[in-house]
């Protein structure tokens, strides 16, 4: 038994409102979550709710020639709509406003919806669902990214592409002629499901406006998509948020989907629809993590010193432009690591598939191509004949140093530091030395791993300026305070950190601070739930407006500049009283100093970057050729860590999603559709499957976001991977470049006769 | 799935409360618990008996009640996570679940509960290893499972009362 950690509960006595940042509160909504009092959007129910289904398409790409609906259902008392029935445009209004909300003519992914149909009850929908019959003629399709690249066929734009970038560095040329060796690699992984445990589902009623509540992570874009959709201005649209079972990512676009069709089948019909999808559903339909493919060439000293390298980032985005080009930024920007390239070249590359699209999910490109660095460092060390250790710390970004786009790093990092506390923790060396001579003598093999890696926190480059975030704090008439933001809660604890940002910057009790639920007529637009920037730039946010919402209580005489929290609520309380409301808001404004040229793609990606060592030990069994994580060290610098059982949460939650996209979780395609869209046979990890993630902080003094917070959310995801995998690799001397890495894929890869080629590439799958 | 045309009535005791409802003898447990009984703490995460969000108690047995027909609880006694606090004061499974970050998006937490009730009734000491193997039925895509298991040891130790 490993790493118990002592509950964080038991410091809790401790708490006084002086230092409420920091300490562990309890959650804002989990009376509720524990006690089943939690309203999910299935748990909603209107009254003369009708229900809704979606007839979607069966073929990858064609025309759709005739729909006849089929005898046997009772017609009339289905409400129907197809494209035809849009008030506004057709499209799921994003960034390229390309895919249709419904499909006119043409098709281009299995289970592109078609066709909406509604019954008061739902238990009649799936056969009326099946009963519309739909006549195609079918056009060639791609379902591959080497398919895509060939343009044999043009299924999007001029030539399947979605988006290009291309960071460059230095003089690469010149660096071939002096390297010792020139190491190349070839890494690939494929789909992940974000697997929420609450399915995608929303409701929609039609009265004058559109309402709209749903499962979802950002309610402005549902907003402003159903806007564009259903014609209708920015007033008769209200989208709120009911609680939310998991998003991952998964619920930051799609949700513009469903909540269209609801909304068309709200206004067609004059009656509240619901739409919940089923487990199945929601795998086939919905966006995935992007497949990638990732090629290093890299040039260095037999010392181990990086001169440079080029590295190419491909990824499938599926049939229509959606997320891509923004997951394809991020992953591009992280493709280096947490290294020094004096030259660098990096292409990034979208490509159009006929799958269904793939979308955002935890970590937003840089899982992919950080498993593919992490890799290439260890296939590095190993020509070398060095350690992995060794070749990550020759070439560890110092600060002073720059990114790959020319971002000079200024934050006190010290990843040796990071690396040296990381390996005693996990007890590397030792284990390492043990597993070699244990494993000569034992059918089942031992290995440890470890990956080096960063997360950039908020929008990339001048998205956080795009974006122009608001946020609000408002003084209640019985004195308390509400924090006002569109930022959503799905499980990683938006609501109780930004009280605690709120009640610790007014020096109040953290129970005298509450949070509005997210409805667009309530709060105002503080940016997507996305991109690990909740806490660093809207937590930054809520404490400016904190600070605002005192200040005008003191310019009105309320209050002095040392107040007691009886002090406060009274002064609120009589503001509110005289003058009918308060409300103090803050808009961002970008730090000084932060530059991003968009067309070069050189400057500050990020205003802040987390950092992390992870160490992962693994046993491989000879006879069934399974993996088991026996023990995961997960140390991180992600600036101060303002609720130590939340920010736990987060990385343990983080890790086991990354175990199951490094050993477990295979999306099976057949042209462009999944195959195994259920839980019985997409497998992700279970509590028998994961070892106690030990998990540490390492806190450096950070001045970024509030409190000196940086991003957290996504972090966890990027280094399991390749952690893991490097100790697969370890424990049998064979490496492996392939996610997930499967029981068939080890077997092949180590069984010389089930090797057909001398790239193994073992779980490239059916694809 | 469409359900046999015929009705039948079905008694069954829920949390502590006698129950008789005229319904379809192969509908859902759950279906029955969160649509006529109202009780929405029992969630659905998949409907095939993979995911152990809407287990409840049928006569202390821990079941997925998305598999059981609702014919199966005639007479039976079912908990769900609404009977589980007393009088207003939560068990301490729910509170623990609470301090130990047991409950992240919260989904799986009611049928999380209810399964480390079900295990804690039959083993009250539970090594870190029969937690892990008792809740091995019960998916959680939030937490990674290191602060459940926590939740449920110190839950052992305040003392399985319930």
């Amino acid at each position: 038994m490993t790493g118990w950690i002592a509950p964080a509960w038991s410091k809790m006595n401790h708490v006084n409102h002086k230092h409420i940042v920091g300490m562990p509160l309890p959650r804002k909504e989990g009376l509720d979550k524990v006690t089943g009092r939690a309203q999910y959007i299935d748990d909603m129910s209107l009254p003369g709710t009708l229900y809704g289904g979606t007839v979607r398409s069966r073929i990858p790409r064609g025309s759709i020639r005739k729909i006849t609906f089929l005898p046997g259902i009772p017609w009339d008392e289905f409400v129907v709509v197809t494209a035809k029935d849009i008030p506004g445009k057709n499209c799921v209004a994003l960034i390229v406003d390309d895919q249709p909300c419904l499909a006119d003519r043409m098709v281009n992914h299995p289970e592109e919806p078609i066709l909406l149909l509604a019954h008061p009850d739902r238990h009649l929908l799936p056969q009326a669902v099946e009963s519309v019959k739909i006549e195609y003629d079918p056009f060639p399709a791609l379902f591959s990214i080497e398919e895509s690249e060939r343009q044999q066929v043009i299924i999007w734009g001029s030539d399947n592409t979605f988006k290009t970038y291309l960071i460059e560095q230095g003089n690469l040329d010149e660096v071939w002629a002096k390297a010792d060796y020139i190491v190349e690699g070839e890494y690939r992984t494929e789909a992940q499901e974000q697997l929420y445990i609450e399915n995608n589902g929303v409701i929609a009623s039609f009265d004058r406006g559109i309402t709209l509540w749903g499962s979802l992570q950002c309610p402005y874009y549902v907003h402003k998509a159903l806007m564009t959709l259903c014609n209708l201005p920015a007033d008769k649209v209200r989208v709120v948020q009911t609680e939310t079972g998991g998003a991952f990512g998964g619920k930051e676009e799609y949700p513009s989907m469903i909540a269209g069709h609801a909304a068309l089948l709200a206004m067609k019909s004059g009656r509240p629809v619901k739409i919940v999808y089923d487990r199945m559903e929601d795998m086939l339909a919905t966006s995935k993590r992007h497949p990638s493919r990732t090629r290093h060439r890299t040039a260095v000293t037999r010392e181990g010193k990086i001169l440079g390298g080029e590295i190419e980032f491909v990824i499938d985005g599926g049939a229509y432009a959606t997320l891509s080009s923004v997951v394809l930024s991020r992953g591009t920007i992280h493709a280096g690591g947490p290294y020094f390239w004096p030259s660098v070249r990096i292409r990034g590359k979208a490509v159009a598939t006929n799958a269904p699209p793939h979308g955002a999910f935890r970590g937003f490109g840089a899982p992919q191509s950080l498993f593919a660095m992490e890799r290439h460092m260890d296939r590095i060390a190993a020509r070398l004949g060095i350690s992995p250790v060794e070749i990550r710390r020759r070439n560890f970004l110092k600060p002073g140093q720059s990114t790959t786009t020319g971002q000079t790093i200024t934050e006190p990092i010290a990843l040796d530091k990071l690396l040296q506390r990381a390996l005693s923790l996990a007890d590397y060396e030792a284990k390492k030395e043990r597993f070699r001579s244990q494993n000569m003598s034992s059918s089942s093999k031992k290995g440890i791993g470890l990956a080096a890696f960063l997360h950039g926190a908020g929008f990339t480059g001048s998205g956080e300026r795009y974006l122009a975030s608001v946020v609000g704090v408002e003084g209640c008439a019985d004195g308390g305070v509400r924090v006002l933001v569109s930022s959503t809660e799905f499980g990683q604890g938006t609501k109780t950190v930004l009280c605690q940002i709120a009640a610790e910057t007014l020096g109040l009790p953290y129970e005298d601070v509450e949070i509005a639920q997210p409805d667009t007529e309530a709060v105002p637009n503080s940016g997507p739930t996305v991109a690990s920037r909740t806490v660093m730039v809207v937590g930054k946010l809520v404490q400016s407006a904190a600070l605002g919402l005192r200040q005008t209580l003191i310019g009105a005489g309320l209050l002095g500049e040392g107040h007691s929290r009886e002090e406060f609520r009274t002064a609120c309380a009589n503001y509110v009283a005289e003058r009918g409301g308060l409300k103090s808001w803050a808009r961002y404004d970008p730090p000084s100093g932060i530059f991003w040229d968009d067309a070069k793609y050189r400057g500050e990606a990020y205003a802040a970057y987390s950092w992390a060592i992870y160490v992962a030990e693994v046993t491989v069994d000879l006879t069934a050729y399974g993996v088991t994580v026996d023990d995961f060290v997960a140390l991180q610098e992600v600036g101060r860590v303002l609720h130590p059982v939340l920010a736990r949460g987060q990385i343990t939650g983080g890790v086991a999603q990354g175990i199951g996209f490094a050993l477990y979780e295979k999306v099976v395609w057949q042209d462009g559709r999944m195959q195994n869209a259920q839980m019985t046979n997409y497998i992700m990890p279970t509590s028998a499957d994961l070892p106690p993630i030990r998990v540490y902080f390492e806190e450096l003094g950070n001045v970024h976001g509030a409190f000196g917070a940086k991003g957290i959310g996504e972090l966890p995801i990027d280094g399991p991977a390749p952690a893991v995998v490097n100790a697969v690799a370890d424990a049998l001397g064979t490496g492996f470049d392939s996610l997930p890495l499967l029981p068939e894929g080890i077997f092949r890869g180590i069984t010389p006769a089930a090797t057909t080629g001398v790239d193994s590439n073992p779980a490239q799958g059916v694809r | 799935m469409n359900a046999p045309r015929a009705q039948c009535d079905i008694s069954l005791t829920v949390n502590d409360e006698f129950r008789t409802l005229r319904t379809f003898p192969m509908e859902r447990l759950l279906d029955v618990l969160r649509g006529r009984l109202g009780l929405t703490g029992t969630k659905e995460g998949c409907g095939e008996g993979e995911c152990g969000s809407c287990a409840v108690l049928l006569d202390g047995v821990l079941v997925n009640s998305c598999l059981v027909p609702v014919l199966q609880a005639q007479g039976a006694q079912v908990v769900t996570i609404e009977g589980l606090a007393e009088r207003g004061r939560l068990h301490p499974l729910q509170q623990c679940f609470l301090e130990c970050g047991g409950a992240q998006c919260g989904i799986c937490t009611p049928g999380m509960i209810l399964a480390a009730y079900a295990l804690l009734k039959k083993n009250p000491q539970p090594s870190l290893h029969d937690i892990q193997e008792g809740l091995a039925g019960n998916l959680c895509r939030c937490t990674g499972y290191a602060q459940i298991w926590e939740a449920v040891a110190e839950a052992s130790v305040r003392g399985n009362r319930g």
